[in-house]
């Protein structure tokens, strides 16, 4: 009985593997720079991000020390709160702020905050994805894999009819990802500025003439929370650079 | 009964927006409209990138079209390969073919989730311009 389930499960496994990280469907060009800090414009916001963290009497230095003890968090994100909230790196530092530091939110989008979880988020760089799904974050994922696998839109697409199906092959000039967030907050060409996943998953929502939900909305956690779990394995890229 | 039905369709804006057709086997034999099509029209719907925006998956037979798209098949040929009738009905709803089918149902506003709710009940493409769109198509033999 385990042997069939085991077999069942096989194609599924097999898949997963085929998931490729981001930066190979860079053009050569655009992954060199993404790699390279002297030319990549989102550093920008990682040393205001890094300035951010040392900044006032109730810093984020104050109680986490250095941001370099940060290192490996973004790999666990988006993750459960003890009080059952589904946060990503982005909710988890507006939480700390009006919670510990008694400040008022940046507000999603904000400067402050895509350059405070850029800062965050690049401690994690070049390592590998392993966000925890099991207990309360169960059935987040399971919500977030059926807004991947639904039909959306009045182009009638889902995510993964690009994503997995057609990874590799050309929108009009643009090389189709495997779809992951793992370079986000992330330095894009067409916004000529750093923007958030959501920020991004609105455009694919606009895309296929679907709903656009709000930052941080229930529908893009719980996608985000999906595709962290896709990318399991595969290294974080953020800041990344796309076009 | 009829009349209630025919009221239905006129107050529906879902229902008056798409026209309706017979499916005979793989094709939609009728033209939707009985106005005569362009084929002219057509190639400027299939290249215009707000609308149709056909070539962001598929490619066609134009020395001055840059950066087309790979996920469909290309269109060179395409009215050798296929019927209009054929064309048509692969235009209004490719998913009555294949229920997987990745191209959108350009001519269809029911059964869809999520639509933005500037779009909902309005299909992406007018009967008219299916129409055009098959008129052009055809006209690629080669």
């Amino acid at each position: 009985m385990r042997r069939w389930l085991l077999l069942a499960l096989w194609p599924l496994a097999v898949s997963a593997q085929e998931v490729r990280p981001s930066r190979e469907f860079l053009s050569p060009a655009l992954r060199a720079q993404q790699e390279d800090p002297s030319r990549h414009p989102g550093w920008l916001w990682v040393d205001e991000g890094e300035a951010i963290w040392r900044r006032g009497e109730r810093s984020c230095q104050s109680c986490h020390g250095d941001i370099s003890a940060m290192r490996g968090v973004a790999t666990r994100y988006p993750a459960v709160a003890s009080d059952g909230a589904l946060l990503n790196l982005e909710g988890r530092i507006e939480r700390c702020r009006v919670e510990n530091q008694g400040a008022a939110p940046f507000g999603y989008e904000s400067e402050a905050l895509l350059s405070l979880t850029a800062a965050v988020a690049r401690q994690s760089r070049g390592m590998a994805m392993s966000v925890p799904v099991d207990g309360a974050a169960a059935a987040f994922l399971e919500e977030g894999h059926a807004f991947y696998e639904t039909r959306q839109g009045q182009l009638n697409l889902s995510c993964g009819q690009c994503h997995d199906a057609n990874a590799g092959r050309r929108l009009r000039g643009d090389v189709i990802s495997h779809g992951l967030g793992t370079g986000y907050p992330a330095y894009r060409l067409e916004w000529n500025g750093m923007g958030s996943l959501h920020r991004r998953l609105r455009a694919c929502s606009l895309g296929v003439r679907a709903t656009q939900f709000p930052l941080g909305s229930r529908e893009y956690l719980t996608l985000e929370l999906y595709l962290a779990h896709r990318a399991r394995g595969m290294p974080v890229e953020a800041p990344g650079l796309r076009r | 009964m009829r009349a209630a039905l025919v009221l239905l369709w006129l107050a529906t804006p879902a229902f008056a927006e798409v026209a309706p057709f017979i499916v005979t086997g793989d094709a939609l034999e009728a033209p939707l409209v009985a106005a005569p099509a362009s084929a002219a029209r057509g190639e400027a719907i299939v290249k215009n990138r707000e609308t149709a925006n056909c070539l962001i998956c598929h490619a066609i037979p134009d020395p001055r079209e840059r950066f087309m798209g790979d996920v469909g098949p290309p269109l060179a040929g395409v009215g050798s390969r296929l019927t209009p009738g054929q064309i048509r009905l692969r235009l209004v709803d490719p998913t009555r073919l294949n229920a997987e089918a990745i191209m959108p149902a350009y001519h269809r506003t029911e059964g869809l989730n999520r639509v933005d709710p500037r779009y909902l009940g309005r299909p992406v493409l007018t009967a008219m311009e299916i129409e055009d769109v098959v008129a052009y198509l055809a006209r690629l033999k080669e």
